[in-house]
């Protein structure tokens, strides 16, 4: 084991388990919580499970027994049958391929298995998450000469993994030492090697252009960056109200059928991020459908390319196996790190991290935990701070610069807020977009609601606005809350005593909160036009709904009747500007509010007018 | 492993049965138990440990006494019987037949549990389903492959609401008819009848299976019989090629029996008792519904949950709004108002709705009439509260006309015959005449081409 030039292929989690497997026996099957005899197996250990060989992880060892969560039904398992311990945790393949496709919790490729075992998943499929047989034109990194000192995170070379993404080819984070060689430019498959690298004790460990991570440990990066840049998502309720940044954490809880999912939607077809990672976790088969059948179609507004060379799917439906559930989190947020780690921005989307937690809460209810909060076991909030603090900014060990932003939904039980998922969830992340379903049910979408969703990022995402679109950015947002905040207390006053009661100046207020709400902050996913709405245009809809008001309550001020404001087609016309004009078409919306100037200016005159001669007949 | 008795029984409680020392035995199997009287009864393995097994015993463990219980390990899983032969029958929750017939012979048998649909083999449901019901048609339309269930309360017309749209579920411009699985678990037999009568008088009897579990059957068995059901519903859609319409009533009744033998085994509850699997367990079930590539049938699933106090963010109802692709819920002021069938059209959803209308599917102005009925009617809810609290005399002339338009919406679009079966041309026809009683500019969700194609009010 010690001499200096051995060339065995040495992957630091698969290629050197501590021994040969070893075999022990089933004990007791409790649904998917199997406890096994198998002295000496460590906590974390794969386990395979039974003649079938069900894939699983040892969660808890008591003297001899191991109990292992079985990440695939364990119908027709029997005590006695045999368990395998495999020598390492539950761990990813990471390296060219994963963008377009499509994995269980587990990271297995869903289109492959359907190929081997048909429509439904057969239990005990072993297959790789990256397709051996194919072949990736490898561009050795010129700058790096046999005997360079290479570390983790050192660039190697590049594959052109889509026509957008180029993959950097990293040193694996444990690794580092001296480049003994690195392959010329050409085709190589994932296992053949592209260098050779001999670390400090003089061994020599095979490059491939992929590695192996375990999903539970955070990949290791330099530093931790503050983030910077607002993350762009085309929707005006997120980028102009509640924004997020690249390398934020955020939470969508809503109610069902309040649209968290065409949140989460929305979000990864129009951010301007490089790489979106979306993890369907414990969600409906046909929503996962919509998204690998809709996105392959659709272009990246960025790029021009499809939006599936840079989406990643992980697939765990609700009727898959729940434990699987609990892993599929980890597995997509190690593979964001990973991009991230080659320097690129990364949105991970999970819908729903409820689904997760509910996940644990099966297990330790299986084991017999004491519950906390509604069954909930008292890990539950350690565990999602956990999971949220590995989204962020960093300084990478290649000294570059990437990010995780981790969005997650929530779906709290009959769209109660104060349940644990979401109040533990709330303490940790930054932006809050809270759905309504009283908005949803006026099928007013997004149904965010402007009253108790919060953004934490506005300070820092006002920078880049008042230096990218317009310094009246962050005075505009304030204008518009506030009149939107106005709008609340007056339908309370309504509701009441009726619209009656109301001053004109009141009541223009209520219109020009409707103003805002159908002209701005309503968004219509399915709308070709609206569906994706620039920075520059989300300004200028604000900009014109907020002149409107401010030009209105000018002249009710002068006297003007609010019925002859109400009555303006331009109004109707500034509702519909959104899905009238796109983002390339800002300037036509400019000319409205030209327009609306001149029309505002005539009422103006026309009543000066008219009083004066009023004043004259008296 | 051969099939092995014992009579080891060392405990009864709560529908389940616990063996000592019968080693070997596998997770899921089923058992045959044989009481102190010959009776026989059905059970499953529902944890296999060592020393000691746990069986669910699907008619009950009333009388058994510990000596003399006998019990089979079958080492199979609990499967069931697949043919053509299965149309126009009736079965139990294990697939015994229930119409004094001869049990299915065939040698496709089939374990119930079923397994998940790898997400990569679906397809997207896009084709739309005309029930001819205006609120679902109109403004939650139904695609082939979705689940919607219908969120009710007792007292309430859903049975009714469930076999009209059975009698009249087609897709547009074609006529082939759906298969029916019908799937009743604790209704009583009132209600069970009312189906039978249903389908023998639109006779399509001949296409339908039906598992029937009544109120006064074990409610152990009910945890099987959806599983069963929708066993003979895939067998039915993808390897004879139909398409089936499943309805199971009532869900509620279900996940009380889950909860039941959940609370025996001594899982620890979550919400109500209810144990915290319960999520997945109804998953397990309702996402066996939907579309996979090249399979010509499909399965769209209509199930009937009855909200406990109308109480729609009980556990039941809540859990299966997450996992269902929308629902349809009903009324009890509209019931009271006399208006069949009272959607609720403010929370009912059909989240599929988006891909199966339009241009190609319905009509080109579809989506927008949807949205615009939908804000138009959220507006005029407003103002009816508005009314009812102020008085309608006090309302502006705008408010009047929002209020007209509630009633006339409530009673001519909601409202609907229970033999009347509507077009989709016939509900969006509606719709526009409906609109049409407001002013040009009120109607912003519409396009200038919609409103001059359709709009019949005058400017």
């Amino acid at each position: 084991m010690t001499e200096p030039t051995r060339d065995t292929p040495r992957d630091p989690i698969r290629d050197n388990p501590r021994d040969n497997p070893r075999q022990g026996r089933i004990r007791d099957i409790n649904g998917p919580i199997v406890t096994i005899v198998l002295p000496g197996i460590r906590n974390g250990e794969q386990v395979r499970i039974g003649e079938l060989g069900l894939f699983g992880e040892v969660i808890s060892l008591r003297g001899e027994e191991a109990i292992v969560q079985t990440y695939e039904s364990t119908e027709g398992v029997r005590p006695g049958e045999p368990a395998v311990g495999l020598g390492w945790p539950l761990s990813v393949e990471l390296g060219p391929g994963l963008l377009g496709g499509i994995f269980d919790g587990v990271q297995r490729p869903l289109e492959k298995i359907a190929l081997q075992s048909g429509d439904y998943i057969r239990r005990g499929l072993d297959v790789p998450a990256l397709d051996r047989t194919k072949v990736w034109e490898f561009e050795p990194n010129r700058e790096l000469e046999p005997g360079a000192r290479i570390g983790p995170g050192t660039v190697l070379g590049t594959v052109q993994e889509t026509q957008t993404i180029v993959h950097r080819i990293l040193v694996p984070p444990s690794l580092g030492g001296e480049l003994d060689e690195l392959a010329p430019a050409g085709d190589y498959d994932l296992e053949a090697t592209i260098g050779r690298l001999r670390d400090a004790q003089g061994h020599t460990h095979r490059l491939k252009l992929f590695h192996r991570w375990p999903v539970r440990k955070p990949r290791p990066y330099l530093r931790r960056d503050d983030g910077v840049a607002p993350l762009i998502t085309g929707q005006r309720v997120i980028d102009t109200f509640f924004p997020q940044l690249k390398g934020g954490k955020g939470a969508v809880p809503g109610p069902f059928g309040a649209g968290k999912t065409v949140v989460q939607q929305q979000v990864a077809r129009w951010s301007n991020a490089d790489i979106v990672i979306y993890v369907g976790c414990g969600e409906r088969g046909n929503e996962l459908v919509d998204v690998l059948e809709t996105f392959p179609q659709l272009d990246d507004p960025y790029s021009g390319r499809k939006l599936m060379e840079r989406t990643l799917l992980v697939a765990n439906t609700s009727n898959m196996p729940v434990v699987a559930r609990e892993a599929s989190v980890y597995v997509g947020i190690t593979m964001a790190e990973y991009y991230r780690d080659m320097g690129y921005d990364v949105v991970m989307l999970a819908d729903s991290t409820s689904r997760w937690a509910e996940a644990l809460r099966e297990v330790s209810g299986r084991l017999g935990q004491m519950p906390v909060e509604e069954g909930y076991p008292a890990y539950l909030a350690s565990r999602l701070a956990a999971v949220y603090e590995r989204a962020g900014r960093v300084e990478t060990q290649g000294a570059g610069s990437g990010s995780v932003t981790l969005i997650g939904a929530v779906s709290p039980p009959g769209g109660d807020f104060s349940e644990p998922v979401t109040s533990h969830t709330k303490d940790i992340i930054e932006t809050f977009w809270a759905l309504s379903k009283e908005l949803a049910d006026a099928r007013h979408y997004p149904s965010i609601d402007w009253v108790t969703s919060f953004s934490g990022h506005v300070h820092t995402a006002a920078e880049w606005w008042h230096q990218e679109i317009n310094r009246d950015w962050e005075r505009r947002r304030t204008e518009a809350l506030a009149l939107l905040a106005r709008d609340a207390e007056l339908a309370r006053i309504v509701n009441l005593v009726g619209p009656e009661a109301l001053s004109s100046a009141q009541r223009w207020e209520l219109e020009g909160a409707a103003l805002i709400k159908e002209g701005v902050l309503q968004q219509s996913a399915l709308d070709e036009v609206d569906t994706f709405c620039s920075p520059r245009k989300q300004f200028a809809l604000l900009d014109l709904c907020l002149f409107i008001f401010r030009r209105g309550a000018a002249l009710i001020e002068l006297g003007v009747p609010v019925q002859e404001l109400q009555q303006l087609p331009l109004l109707a016309r500034t509702r519909r500007c959104k899905s009238m004009f796109n983002s390339d078409q800002v300037d036509q919306i400019e000319a409205l509010k030209a327009d609306a100037e001149r029309t505002f200016e005539k009422i103006r005159l026309e009543y000066a007018q008219a009083s004066a001669s009023s004043a004259g007949n008296v | 492993m051969s099939i092995k008795e014992y009579r080891t029984a060392a405990e009864a409680r709560g529908g389940l049965l616990v063996m000592k020392h019968t080693p070997g035995v596998a997770f899921g199997d089923r058992v045959l138990i044989k009481d102190h009287g010959g009776g026989r009864r059905n059970g499953q393995v529902i944890r296999a440990s060592d020393d000691e097994t746990l069986i669910l015993v699907f008619e009950g463990v009333e009388d058994l006494d510990l000596e003399s219980t006998w019990v089979r390990f079958l080492d199979e899983p609990v499967e069931i019987a697949l043919s053509p032969e299965l149309l126009g029958r009736v079965f139990n929750g294990l697939g015994e037949p229930k119409d004094d017939r001869p049990p299915i012979l065939s040698n496709i048998r089939r374990p119930v549990g079923g397994s998940a649909i790898n997400p990569a083999a679906r397809t997207y449901p896009r084709e739309f389903i005309q029930t001819g019901i205006s609120t679902i048609d109109g403004l939650n339309s139904l695609v082939r492959g979705q689940k919607l269930p219908i969120f009710s309360g007792s007292g309430l017309p859903h049975n009714r609401l469930a076999a009209q749209i059975v009698r009249q579920a087609r897709l547009k411009d074609e006529d082939t008819s759906f298969s029916v699985v019908f799937a009743a678990m604790g209704v009583s037999y009132a209600d069970a009848k009312f189906f039978r009568d249903e389908f023998a008088s639109s006779g399509v009897l001949r296409n339908v299976v039906m598992f029937i579990n009544l109120a006064d059957d074990p409610p152990v068995e009910r945890l099987t019989l959806p599983r069963t059901a929708l066993t003979a519903a895939e067998y039915l859609a993808y390897d004879l090629d139909r398409h089936v319409l499943v309805v199971m009533t009532d869900m509620t009744y279900y996940a009380e029996a889950l909860r039941e033998v959940a609370t025996s085994k001594g899982d620890v509850p979550a919400r109500k008792g209810y144990p915290g699997y319960l999520y997945s367990d109804l998953a397990e079930i309702y996402e066996r519904c939907g579309r996979i590539h090249q399979r010509h049938g499909s399965i769209t699933m209509m199930p009937v949950v009855s909200m406990p106090s109308d109480d729609i963010t009980h556990p039941i109802p809540d859990l299966t709004g997450y996992i269902t692709e929308g629902q349809i819920v009903l009324s009890r002021e509209l019931h009271n108002q006399g208006i069949y069938p009272p959607v609720h059209i403010s929370p009912s959803l059909s989240r599929l709705m988006k891909d199966g209308i339009g241009k190609d599917d319905t009509r080109e102005d579809h989506p927008r009439v949807a949205a615009q009925l939908y804000a138009l009617y959220a507006r005029a809810l407003e103002t009816r509260n508005l009314a009812s609290i102020i008085g309608a005399d006090e309302l502006s002339e705008r408010d009047k006309r929002f209020l007209r338009f509630a009633d006339a919406f409530d009673q001519r679009f909601v409202g609907q015959g229970e033999a009347e079966d509507r077009s989709i041309e016939a509900t969006l026809n509606l719709a526009w005449e409906l609109m049409s009683s407001f002013p040009r500019d009120t109607l912003t969700r519409m396009s200038e081409t919609d409103l001059a194609k359709y709009y019949q009010g005058a400017d």
